[in-house]
């Protein structure tokens, strides 16, 4: 069989469960497709002798009867997780030839569940960014282009090496990581799908901490029913993360029935923001027009602090990476400055963090030690999380006015070009994330579908959120969406 | 709140950043910009609304009081860029 390497994971599933393809061919038709894809720099470590003796191990399991629904299936994990043995830098230099003694709690459910690592995957440096431009590795560029230009485009970020890898057909999913949009942004960016789960969900036990009020962990995929497969895989409760939740992960497959009749999906006036691009608006309504044929009712709803949870993103998660980040000191782990003859213990730290951090995790790093600092941390932290009570609260009163869904744009635009951002003041990237920073400030469960192109031939996605510990249900409601779009554009290979 | 180049001083020493003398003033612009866009934040009405804790209200597990982990000092000591002797290596600490 040809093209394994294009099959999404259900697919491939059944494949497997019939006999008629191996995890080993599966594996090796992935393998090929990375290695003639180092133009992307999507996998930034390649671990193909890993791959391959668990890919042997899974047909043993198959073989035996004993496969778990992500048996056999070779995926990608984004740079960020912790992977014992293998190279786990977040993207950073400051934690160059680390080689993890563990791994995360996510990335083993998915090995114990019989998923072959083929690799880790291209992100923004410590998973701060929104074009997968900060990455120590350089850019990763996504397998998408405008018509018949040769621009290199974004694949979007924090987890861009995870969209071009899914959107290409390296491999058949990718783990990524969602702290302010990015899972859904370049799921966005890249005609894939990507969830970000309820706060808690996933453990984050072993994932490179960033902003730990905010990050979890979700899965990035060519369909809906193989996020509902892998997400299942990758969920449960961990006592080794204290924020993690005690709660029963359904069977999320078996909730897509694509019956959303009588479901109420709400759409958020505040999120038609001035200057949306009409392509924008008309991809959000046809969503809604597909949803409502469908049979949901559609219903006009208002979250009116959502103008203000950018900015309040931008004080808490710099607050707590400053926080995260100071255990990158040049002692435990990564890289040391060479020191100079009396430099002190003072100066190695100072040194090594101006050596090791990248421009702009340094920046965020430093804004959150400022509104952390004493005299500010009242005006700035407190005020910040005060408001984000009051953005979460927004999310409350729409569910309990009976809202099942909310449907919005996932980002303001399609993909742009790598660079062309590069004499924008900061904040005109943090903008990326105006639709999906919400999610996370509210602890809440988004996905994003691919739905549309624009006049470019890129494609665009919507968002659907849900209320939280309720990803089944918004997982059905993403599959009739996704049912109704009949999203089927794929990047023409250049590469 | 307009950040000048000594309050950035300040703050990259207290993150432990070395940033030099040259690359202040633009920094302090950076700040300048990103504060800016947070100042908005002033708009809003918080009186009486409490500071979030924990997205998802739980009240955190209890375990025994006793130790789970350990004896693992070559793993803890692998990655480290200097161990000598079963310790992490630092520069002079005290004069």
């Amino acid at each position: 069989m040809s093209d394994l390497n294009k099959l999404g994971l259900a697919e491939a599933r059944d494949l497997l469960r019939k006999g008629d393809t191996t995890s080993v061919e599966l594996t090796e038709a992935c393998l090929k497709a990375i290695d003639g894809a180092d133009a992307l720099n999507a996998f930034v470590h390649k671990t193909p002798e890993i791959a391959l003796e668990r890919a042997k191990a899974a047909d043993a399991r198959i073989k035996e009867g004993d496969a778990p629904a992500m048996c056999g299936l070779p995926i990608g994990i984004k740079d960020l997780f912790c992977t014992k043995g293998v190279d786990s830098q977040a993207a950073s230099n400051i934690l160059k030839g680390f080689k993890p003694e563990y791994e995360s709690t996510v990335s083993q459910k998915l090995q114990d569940a019989g998923a072959v690592m083929l690799g880790k995957l291209n992100m923004d440096e410590f998973a701060m960014g929104s074009s997968n431009e900060t990455s120590a590795y350089g850019n990763a560029i996504s397998p998408w282009r405008r018509g018949a230009e040769e621009t290199p485009l974004t694949p979007g970020g924090s987890s861009g090496g995870s969209a071009a890898a899914v959107a290409a057909d390296l491999c058949l999913a990718a783990t990524g990581t969602d702290t302010g949009g990015s899972i859904r942004q370049p799921a966005a960016f890249t005609g894939t799908v990507g969830i970000k789960p309820t706060y808690g969900r996933c453990s984050r036990w072993g994932i490179v901490a960033f902003a730990s009020s905010l990050d979890q962990a979700g899965p990035m995929t060519k369909n809906v029913r193989d996020a509902a497969i892998m997400l299942e895989a990758m969920c449960g409760y961990d006592a080794k993360d204290s924020t993690s939740a005690d709660l029963a992960v359904p069977n999320f497959e078996a909730m897509l029935t694509g019956d959303i009749k009588g479901k109420k999906i709400g759409i958020p006036r505040e999120y038609r923001m001035d200057g949306m691009p009409a392509e924008i608006a008309k991809l959000w309504d046809e969503g809604a027009a597909m949803l409502k044929a469908a049979g949901a009712e559609i219903v006009d709803i208002s979250l009116p602090h959502t103008k203000y949870a950018l900015p309040a993103y931008y004080v808490i998660a710099p607050a707590e990476a400053s926080s995260n980040l100071a255990r990158y000191d040049g002692v435990r782990y990564g890289h040391r400055a060479t020191l100079a003859q009396g430099d002190g213990i003072t100066e190695m730290y100072e040194k090594t963090r101006a050596e090791g951090f990248g421009h702009e995790v340094q920046r965020r790093v430093m804004v959150g030690t400022y509104v952390l600092s004493a005299g500010f941390y009242d005006a700035y932290y407190n005020r910040a999380r005060k408001v984000r009570t009051l953005i979460k609260k927004d999310f409350e009163d729409a569910f309990a006015a009976g809202v099942d869904a909310i449907l919005t744009p996932a980002t303001p635009s399609a993909a742009f070009g790598l660079g062309e951002m590069n004499d924008e003041d900061p904040v005109k990237m943090y903008l990326n994330d105006v639709f999906t920073v919400t999610v996370n400030l509210a602890g809440l469960p988004g996905i994003s579908v691919p739905t549309g192109v624009d006049t470019q031939g890129l494609p665009l996605g919507l968002q659907l959120i849900g209320r939280p510990w309720e990803e089944g249900d918004l997982l059905n409601t993403a599959y009739a969406l996704e049912q109704s779009a009949g999203f089927v554009a794929k990047p023409a290979q250049w590469w | 709140m307009s950040i000048d180049q000594s309050t950035a001083a300040k703050v990259a020493k207290l993150a432990r950043i070395k940033v030099e003398e040259d690359a202040l003033p633009a920094l302090a612009e950076e700040f300048n910009t990103i504060l800016g866009f947070i100042e908005q934040l002033n708009e809003v009405d918080v009186e009486g609304v409490e500071p979030m804790t924990s997205v998802t209200p739980q009240r955190l597990k209890r375990r025994e009081d006793v130790v789970t982990d350990g004896n693992q000092q070559d793993k803890v000591l692998a990655n480290a860029p200097d161990a000598r002797e079963g310790f992490f290596a630092v520069p002079k600490v005290v004069e």
